[in-house]
């Protein structure tokens, strides 16, 4: 193999380009979660040197009452948010999709809360919910309904939680948005045409076309439901009753309160383990619903 | 990408009552989602007294302006607000000089294991910040870097599969011909990425801005972890904290929440296009 000068070149350039990156996975990615799958055999509490345990802290697991809660309320979240967020955002593109006046205004409202993410954005709503004082329960009460009490209710918070994040969906509407306005519009001509309504374009064109883009959304929104800590740190500290005992937010007391690094390390490869299944299996998932315009069916 | 198609469907294309129904169902959903806006504004303005009121106050009579001076005087926000800008500021350009060099590779360069190392980029988007939490704090606290800003500016250097991403794509599309003219004249890719590429990729280097800018400003859980002292706070770990004394009264909260949320919203009125579009043209393909 004659070693050809202008191809080496670009090889060294290439990789000079990415060692940033490159550094940076290996110290910041792939070198972490080796010394985060060590920690996960030992006990550790930073002060002391680790000492090796074995599996004992995946054992723990099977036996720790509050981690299977945290699992069941990450799943139970991410499998109610989820479609909530899908069919809101989506939802939301077709109506501001449309081409009437002043639809980039409804855009603007629509999107505007997505800036308040991060504390204020669950300062807001702890407020808006106030069981005595927050605007929904005074409505409510204008109508002469007794509002319950919302976060403060350990069979209510979870779903609180999920409530309050309608006003999130101006992220998976501005992704839907892009997704509809790249169908081709000789397709729905085409349909006209044949004489298809309304009703069964929707379902039988523009769901087709835009499963890409709902397969996108999907994705970004099953990963972050798994990250959920913000909102439950601040709203709720994981109660009524552990009722939002999130599962980031077990390995962070675990962590951070506790000093169980050992023991919050094999929680956190737990999670990466989840979600790399979840998406694995979503990815898998794509040839049996996933239609990509004009290119065959390959990914 | 954007560009309306020249025959529009019918079903975006309203006339007499459908119109009306769109109409009215869009002002009712906007007028959810700019109540609890309306509810931070006129509780901020609130009198203690009228905060908990029974028949509720809506509107505040009269509005009491001094709440948020005595809100943001009543903890260092000042102090936090200069932290929350050097850790941003930094991150901003730690990614814009890092993801822009590794997305010209992507994009231009040709070499062995490239394919590999784009999937691998790719998949580190699938793996949230909560996993590496916990041997980062371990390897911070080992360099004395725990309760400095270096464990939240510094990784920004080492770039971020989202923001390089973004770029390739962008990158991606500007033609050849002119980095080749510079190819001719002999110059390296940092100089055709620094003289070329760049000066017509603002809409993105600004778009990539914007994201990490608003990520930074509003991430809670790193300063969380790494900054104990007080006077190391971020803006959201001042509003938390705040959040957490039972003695504040909401008003003062709603103040704090405002203000604190403001330059995202100014920049946000800014570059609402780079902001919509932005984010719509990242999922058009995964």
């Amino acid at each position: 193999m004659a070693p050809n000068p202008r191809k080496r070149r670009e090889t060294l350039a290439f990789y000079l380009s990415i060692s940033p990156w490159l550094i940076g996975f290996c110290l910041l990615t792939l070198a972490p979660m080796l010394l985060s799958l060590y920690a996960s055999f030992t006990d550790w509490d930073l002060l002391t040197a680790p000492v090796w345990v074995g599996g004992e802290n995946y054992r723990q697991m099977l036996d720790d009452p509050r981690f299977i809660q945290s699992l069941k309320v990450t799943a139970i979240y991410t499998l109610i948010y989820v479609p909530f967020d899908l069919v809101g955002g989506l939802i939301l593109a077709m109506l501001v999709r449309a081409r009437l006046r002043g639809s980039s205004v409804f855009r603007t409202i629509f999107y505007l809360p997505t800036v308040f993410s991060g504390v204020a954005f669950v300062v807001v709503w702890m407020w808006m919910l106030n069981p005595r004082a927050g605007l929904v329960n005074l409505l409510l009460a204008e109508f002469g309904i007794n509002g319950p009490r919302w976060l403060q209710d350990p069979n209510l918070a979870l779903l609180s939680l999920v409530l309050m994040s309608f006003w999130g969906w101006g992220r998976s509407m501005v992704i839907f948005l892009a997704g509809l306005l790249s169908i081709p519009g000789e397709l729905y001509e085409a349909a006209s045409i044949d004489g298809a309504s309304a009703w069964i374009q929707f379902w039988r064109l523009t769901i087709p076309l835009l499963t890409p883009t709902i397969f996108f959304n999907l994705v970004l929104s099953v990963i972050m439901t798994f990250q959920t800590f913000t909102s439950a740190f601040v709203a709720t500290d994981g109660g009524p009753l552990d009722s939002t005992l999130f599962l980031v937010l077990y390995i962070y007391r675990q962590a951070f309160q506790f000093f169980n690094m050992g023991y919050a390390a094999a929680l956190a490869w737990v999670l990466f383990l989840i979600i790399m299944i979840l998406t694995l299996l979503l990815f898998r998932s794509q040839p049996f619903w996933v239609f990509y315009l004009g290119e065959g069916n390959n990914q | 990408m954007n560009q309306e198609t020249a025959y529009e469907p019918e079903i975006f294309r309203l006339r007499g009552w459908r119109k009306w129904l769109r109409y009215t169902l869009l002002v009712i959903l906007s007028v959810i989602f700019l109540a609890p806006v309306f509810w931070m504004i006129s509780s901020s303005l609130k009198p203690e007294y009228q905060i908990f009121a029974i028949p509720p106050i809506w509107l505040p009579d009269p509005p009491r302006w001094a709440n948020y001076q005595e809100a943001l005087t009543s903890l260092p926000f000042g102090r936090f607000a200069i932290n929350t800008l050097i850790i941003a500021l930094g991150t901003v350009i730690g990614h814009l000089i890092s993801c822009s060099i590794v997305a010209y590779g992507f994009a231009r360069l040709q070499a062995p294991g490239k394919d590999f190392l784009f999937i691998l980029l790719l998949s580190t988007l699938m793996l949230p910040y909560p996993v590496t939490m916990v041997p980062l704090y371990i390897i911070f606290s080992n360099l004395g870097w725990v309760n400095s800003f270096s464990p939240l500016i510094v990784p920004a250097f080492f770039g971020n599969a989202f923001y390089i991403f973004l770029l390739r794509q962008a990158f991606k599309q500007i033609p050849t011909e002119l980095e080749d003219a510079a190819h001719m004249d002999g110059a390296n890719f940092l100089q055709i990425l620094r003289y070329v590429i760049l000066p017509i990729s603002t809409p993105a280097l600004a778009t990539v801005a914007i994201f990490s800018f608003q990520a930074a400003w509003n991430d809670f859980l790193a300063p969380l972890i790494f900054l104990h002292d007080q006077s190391k706070y971020t803006l959201q770990l001042g509003l938390s904290f705040f959040r957490g004394s039972y003695t504040v009264n909401w008003a003062y909260i709603m103040a704090t929440s405002l203000v604190i949320t403001l330059p995202v919203i100014v920049i946000f009125f800014l570059f609402q296009k780079a902001f919509i579009e932005g984010i719509g043209f990242t999922g058009t393909k995964l």
